[in-house]
């Protein structure tokens, strides 16, 4: 007998709602960028979750897709909040308030 | 459900404690059969004195290192400084659990195979397992709160990444003609699509149908375990002692440890993917049920031994790398080894169907053609930058690069 | 009890737990390794869900590879002095938990009430349809088929993305090699 869908929806809900929070509360850029990965994986967690409630494998192929495409957004904010590291010497986001580098 | 006290429970924890058992002393003979083979390199003796050729000098050692002031300094930050070895050992000893060290012993009704754990996804756990061993390294030379660790650090955690891609990218061509994730299935018979195991003689080994990207996995072995000659996390000329520079005691030998545990790891590992796991001249299927398990575990523990002895011999061999050619090495020679591998593999088998002979003569010969395009570009480029301007320092372009950034 | 409540307790308590670590340590390093606890766990709950192959991906992509690179980031700049220096949460912190736990409260009810509606709609013929697939395990080969048949074209553009990071990440943090004049 395996576990009802409800118990993985509600832990993915929470693990989102606590990536919102660190999002909201946190100022600085990297820990901001971790809970979004944090947010992205909840997602992953409901994929799956409801791919194997349908018996379809679709959702785990979307996980994989997701992971992708955080990779490639990690790689590319990590180079942000480096090179604006290297011109502001703050990685606050309330200090990084203006466009002109 | 029924459980099975004996097969469920006693075999298994008697196979773990076996292999973990193993493992350890696995490691104290490397460590009297590294210092050993070293001074044999070197033309002098070596540790000859504690028992007979020197045999019980890894006790001593370890009753040294027992019995040294377990030193904490006062600048680091303790949590993850305790924490660090263990997060390299533990890694190192957890990738040993799936890898099939003989074929199976038959007792009448009970037939024991010998793994401790036969997932159907075997080869990923261990890609898995071995990216997080890097997190003792990096956190160990954070903690440590030093600059020469943290350099340390640093230089392994860009390596580490560069060298897993080729890890990674290498044994898909292995994966492809086994059709399975499974190490047991990929070190004997094959299975589902394609379903080309490895056979028990050495020219049926996948080492001759995937060479080039055997050599390409091998030495990205080589770089995971951070030795010789891709040991720029610890280099003693440039970093005193790298990332364990602050570590001394129980500790520092348990990193140590783990150094060479990864070696005899990866060996295994080696040995089941490309070196035909505990098959040799069908040696293995000789002796009845019960022999024939025990064969193929000692045919199994010679292979990987003499891989062993390889990566000494390596490490006593060749001079450490640069740098930059550590990176453009695994960047712009491996990877393209290991992609070529894939495409010419699949594209092969497909065209000759299934032909095993001219799958291998077309990877190596594909991958020849790679790397000498890839070294004509460089030289090429090398070429044109010379006649442009004096090449300032380049080698040190990105060592400087790091120090800036920490400073 | 059910062994496999159980062991999603488990894991769930340490995802939750590791998850609130991440928002609330001071320093990145301490919040990475959290995150990595966090993910870990999840891979263990992926392999509760039958999804073993997503679950040496979890490992692989996410402890392996991402968090290695935020590890790198964080020792590159340093980052040790930079949060003493206070303002490390905004001003607004109250209202923002506030918020948080409405959002919580929110995702569980859609969570829970939804599946009850949709269970309540439902024919038997379909409850038992449903039933039957979701006893089918998946299987890494499935997921391989429909990744090079029906998805082949959003693989592919997959690669493409990966493509544009790769360049992207070059043109970034390219230094600028010719001297100043």
């Amino acid at each position: 007998m395996s576990l009802p869908l409800e118990y993985y929806l509600v832990l993915s809900a929470l693990l989102f709602t606590i990536g919102v929070i660190g999002v909201l509360i946190r100022r600085n850029a990297i820990i901001i960028f971790m809970c979004i990965e944090l947010m992205l994986n909840a997602a992953n967690l409901a994929f799956v979750a409801i791919s194997r409630h349908l018996g379809q494998a679709e959702g785990q192929l979307f996980v994989i897709f997701v992971m992708a495409v955080a990779a490639a957004e990690v790689a590319i904010g990590l180079a942000i909040i480096v090179s604006v590291f290297k011109h502001r010497e703050t990685i606050n986001v309330d200090e990084i308030n203006s466009l002109k580098g | 459900m029924e459980i099975n006290i004996l097969e469920q429970i006693v075999i298994p924890i008697i196979k773990v404690l076996f292999i973990a058992h193993l493992l350890v002393i696995g490691v104290m003979v490397m460590i009297w059969s590294e210092r050993r083979v070293s001074g044999w390199i070197q033309d002098r003796l070596g540790p000859n004195r504690v028992g007979p050729q020197g045999l019980l000098q890894p006790i001593a050692d370890g009753i040294k290192f027992l019995f040294k002031e377990d030193l904490i300094p006062n600048h680091v930050d303790k949590p993850l400084y305790v924490l660090a070895p263990a997060m390299l050992l533990i890694p190192a000893m957890l990738t040993i659990a799936v890898v099939p060290f003989g074929d199976a012993i038959t007792i009448g009704e009970l037939e024991i195979s010998l793994q401790i754990a036969d997932i159907n996804i075997g080869i990923l756990y261990i890609l898995a397992i071995t990216s997080l061993g890097v997190y003792g390294v990096v956190i160990g030379a954070w903690a440590s709160n030093n600059k020469y660790s943290l350099l340390g650090g640093l230089r392994s955690s860009a390596q580490m990444i560069s060298y897993e891609l080729t890890l990674g990218l290498g044994i898909i061509g292995v994966l492809m003609l086994s059709g399975s994730l499974s190490l047991r299935t990929i070190a004997g018979e094959g299975q589902a699509i394609a379903g080309e195991g490895q056979g028990s003689y050495p020219w049926e080994w996948n080492f001759l149908i995937h060479f080039p990207a055997f050599l390409a996995f091998t030495t990205a072995m080589f770089a995971e375990t951070n030795r010789l000659p891709f040991d720029l996390a610890e280099a003693e000329q440039e970093l005193v002692a790298g990332y364990h520079t602050e570590y001394s005691s129980m500790k520092f030998a348990i990193f140590f440890m783990a150094e060479y545990m990864n070696m005899i790891v990866g060996s295994a590992v080696v040995v089941t993917l490309f070196l035909g796991g505990w098959q040799f001249f069908g040696l293995e299927t000789m002796g009845g049920p019960i022999w024939s398990g025990v064969i193929s575990f000692a045919i199994f523990f010679i292979k990987t031994g003499i891989f062993l002895f390889v990566f000494i011999w390596v490490r006593w061999t060749l001079p450490r790398f640069r740098y930059d050619q550590l990176m453009n090495f695994g960047w712009k020679f491996l990877l393209p080894v290991a992609l070529t591998s894939i495409v010419v593999t699949g594209t092969l088998y497909i065209a000759t169907k299934g032909n095993l002979v001219w799958i291998g003569i077309g990877n190596t010969v594909a991958a020849f053609i790679v790397v000498s395009i890839v070294a004509g570009i460089l030289a090429l480029d090398n070429n044109s930058k010379a006649a442009a301007q004096d090449t300032s320092a380049a080698p040190l372009r990105q060592e400087t690069l790091t120090i800036e950034a920490i400073e | 009890m059910n062994p496999e409540l159980i062991v999603f307790i488990i894991f769930g308590t340490v995802s939750i737990i590791g998850a609130i670590a991440v928002i609330s340590f001071r320093h990145p390093i301490y919040s990475a390794l959290s995150l990595i606890v966090t993910f870990f766990s999840q891979a263990g709950l992926f392999v509760l869900l039958g999804a073993h192959f997503v679950a040496a991906v979890q490992v692989i992509v996410y402890a392996g590879a991402i968090m290695v690179l935020f590890l790198f980031v964080i020792m590159l700049l340093n980052l040790g002095t930079l949060s003493a220096k206070g303002a490390l949460t905004g001003k607004l912190k109250g209202v923002a938990i506030i918020l948080g736990i409405l959002l919580a409260v929110e995702g569980v009810y859609i969570a829970v009430r939804a599946l009850k509606n949709d269970t309540a709609v439902a024919s038997d013929a379909a409850k038992e349809a449903a039933a039957a697939l979701a006893n089918k395990p998946i299987e890494t080969y499935d997921i391989g088929r429909l990744l090079f048949s029906d998805y082949l074209l959003p693989f592919e553009v997959t690669s493409l993305i990966l493509l544009a990071a790769l360049i992207g990440v070059i043109v970034l943090v390219k230094r600028d090699k010719q001297p100043e004049n």
